[in-house]
């Protein structure tokens, strides 16, 4: 118990000062490493900071005071036991962890993509089913033509549509599919209702086109037309997907031993890093379907076309499959 | 070990030491978040005069500079600012909010941009209702993206010790000769009721006379209520001079 108060503050202030100093340092320079000798000050410090802040329950009406210790044990607490390593910025190290962090979650890659071929084929029973549905399944104007008067529309055309918008298209794009990759995620923090929703419908619509312009007989302007920036978009959204399959996985916590908390502390760095991947792929995405997607025979022929999006798919499953392995 | 009401979070360290975080309300939380759409909507327009110029080399150009970038600061501006400011944004750092890890652990980075990633499922349907039904049913008032990222939104800690000069000027102290009764004064005062005793003294010309001296008595008669002193330390002191000695017993012994 503090006897005289006083004279406690009076001995203990200039440790408090010297606390504060050292976490002002460690808050303006976290990346330099401590030496052993101030490591070992600091933790003597945040010791003797925490037995002052008990000491100080004997005097209940010092709430400044114990404002003051308890802000100073706070952050010394966070500092001394904090076990994750500071974020540092390194190119490879950034590189590296989209493709581990998507590696470690495969079965929920595999699910995602499971969900999305149910919805495709779905989508391609309506539209095949029932023609009409294509109006509810996939309300595009540009996909309300039939199959065959649109492909003859864009190959004749001698406009080119895109002409000074094609920067603009591509910018709507890459912020539009960005927010849906990103909504995937978030939306798994629903029990992962949202996210196979989302993806279950994202699998509908390319079912349904799918049906529509390959029962049309236009499967070489459609492939022509789709891989080449969806052979990135689609693995992209299902990445998205994926992020969310594992954040509903760390809410529901099937068979985990740990509690709630903790396994979402053990998924926020790479569900992180999987939507940042995912929206870098959705920025090249976006530049492709405007640049290259939207020209058709005779002006891009479908054979590269479809050739550029095979090589991309390869290329996308290298990187996510190899890239990092240790 | 971490625990929570709804209004604070208490952290027990292995140490043995417990601290606590006051946790911001739905109302100061959302006063925060509309400032800080204020900012990122100037930000954003801001940036468009800005991009506009490009349009001299190519207005399809300018036009993706702007949507790109209204896109970016809106997601950025949270991320980045939470980050670079240790978990406040303009609007956190002007009502005095910051976001904490709910064990009282260093921020980490994945956590900040989750918590601010989940923004549109929290906004769902409109207004925040999502988030705000979260808050309300979490005991530590969690909105879903702090629950993801293991966060909490609390007030910062006022650390200064309060200027009693002008309230409780220095001058003889009749209570402090009897130093038993004043150190149990010390031990035993609510500190919230010094708090609103402080907040009295500071505002006393705001109250009309009647209601001052009604409250003067009623926080005089609950510090008498601790410590009974005697009548000679107590002769001649008003209930408000009472309240004041009283605040000088307690921070300046």
């Amino acid at each position: 118990m503090i006897v005289d108060l006083s004279r406690f503050v009076e001995t203990e202030k200039p440790y408090w000062n010297e606390l504060e100093k050292v976490l002002a340092g460690l808050d303006t320079d976290y990346e330099r490493p401590m030496t052993l000798p101030e490591v070992q000050r600091l933790h003597y410090l945040y010791e003797r900071c925490s037995a002052d802040l008990a000491n100080l329950d004997t005097f209940s009406t010092e709430p400044q005071m114990r404002a003051l210790l308890e802000s100073l044990v706070s952050r010394a607490y966070g500092e001394i036991h904090e076990t994750r390593p500071p974020l540092r910025l390194r190119w490879r190290s950034a590189l590296y962890a989209f493709p581990r962090a998507f590696r470690r979650h495969l079965g929920a890659f595999r699910l995602a993509l499971l969900i999305t071929i149910l919805g495709c084929a779905f989508g391609w029973f309506a539209v095949r089913q029932d023609p009409q549905s294509k109006a509810v399944l996939m309300p595009f104007r540009g996909l309300m033509t039939s199959p065959r008067d649109r492909v003859a529309m864009e190959e004749n055309t001698k406009l080119d549509r895109l002409s000074g918008v094609k920067a603009t298209f591509s910018g709507e794009l890459m912020t539009h599919n960005i927010q849906v990759a990103v909504f995937a995620m978030a939306s798994g923090i629903t029990w992962g209702i949202g996210t196979l929703i989302l993806l279950f419908y994202n699998g509908v619509i390319l079912g349904a086109v799918g049906a529509d312009y390959i029962g049309g007989g236009q499967s070489a302007f459609l492939f022509g037309w789709l891989l080449p920036h969806g052979s990135i978009e689609i693995p992209a959204i299902l990445l998205g997907g994926q992020a969310g399959l594992i954040l509903a996985g760390a809410l529901i916590g099937w068979g985990s031993p740990l509690p709630r908390a903790a396994r979402f502390r053990t998924v926020a760095g790479d569900l992180f890093a999987i939507v940042a991947g995912a929206a870098c792929l959705l920025v090249w995405a976006g530049m492709v379907e405007a640049f290259v997607s939207q020209y058709h025979q005779p002006v891009l022929p479908y054979t590269l076309k479809i050739a550029f999006g095979i090589c991309e798919l390869f290329a996308l499953a290298a990187f996510l499959g190899w890239t990092g392995r240790e | 070990m971490t625990g929570a009401t709804s209004s604070s979070l208490r952290i027990a360290t292995p140490e043995g030491v417990i601290f606590s975080y006051r946790l911001a309300t739905p109302v100061s939380r959302g006063l925060a978040w509309t400032l800080d759409a204020f900012v990122i909507a100037g930000t954003s327009y801001l940036l468009s005069r800005l991009t506009a110029i490009a349009g001299i080399v190519s207005i399809d150009f300018a036009n993706f500079l702007s949507t790109v970038l209204f896109f970016v600061v809106s997601i950025a501006y949270g991320i980045v600012l939470e980050w670079r400011w240790r978990g406040q944004t303009l609007g956190k750092r002007i009502f005095g909010l910051r976001v904490i890890d709910v064990h009282g652990l260093r921020l980490q980075f994945s956590q900040i941009a989750l918590r601010n990633l989940l923004r549109p499922v929290d906004s769902l349907p409109l207004f925040y209702l999502a988030g705000g039904l979260a808050a309300f049913w979490t005991s530590s008032g969690q909105r879903l993206g702090d629950l993801a990222a293991n966060t909490v939104v609390a007030h910062e800690t006022e650390s200064e010790v309060p200027d009693l000069e002008p309230i409780a000027p220095a001058k003889y102290n009749s209570l402090l000769a009897y130093p038993r009764l004043a150190a149990r004064l010390r031990s035993v005062a609510d500190p919230e009721a010094v708090a609103f005793a402080i907040r009295a003294v500071t505002q006393r010309d705001r109250y009309a006379p009647s209601g001052r001296v009604e409250l003067f008595r009623e926080i005089a008669d609950y510090f008498r209520s601790l410590a009974p002193f005697p009548a000679e330390a107590l002769d001649g002191l008003t209930d408000e001079q009472f309240v004041r000695t009283v605040l000088r017993v307690i921070y300046k012994p």
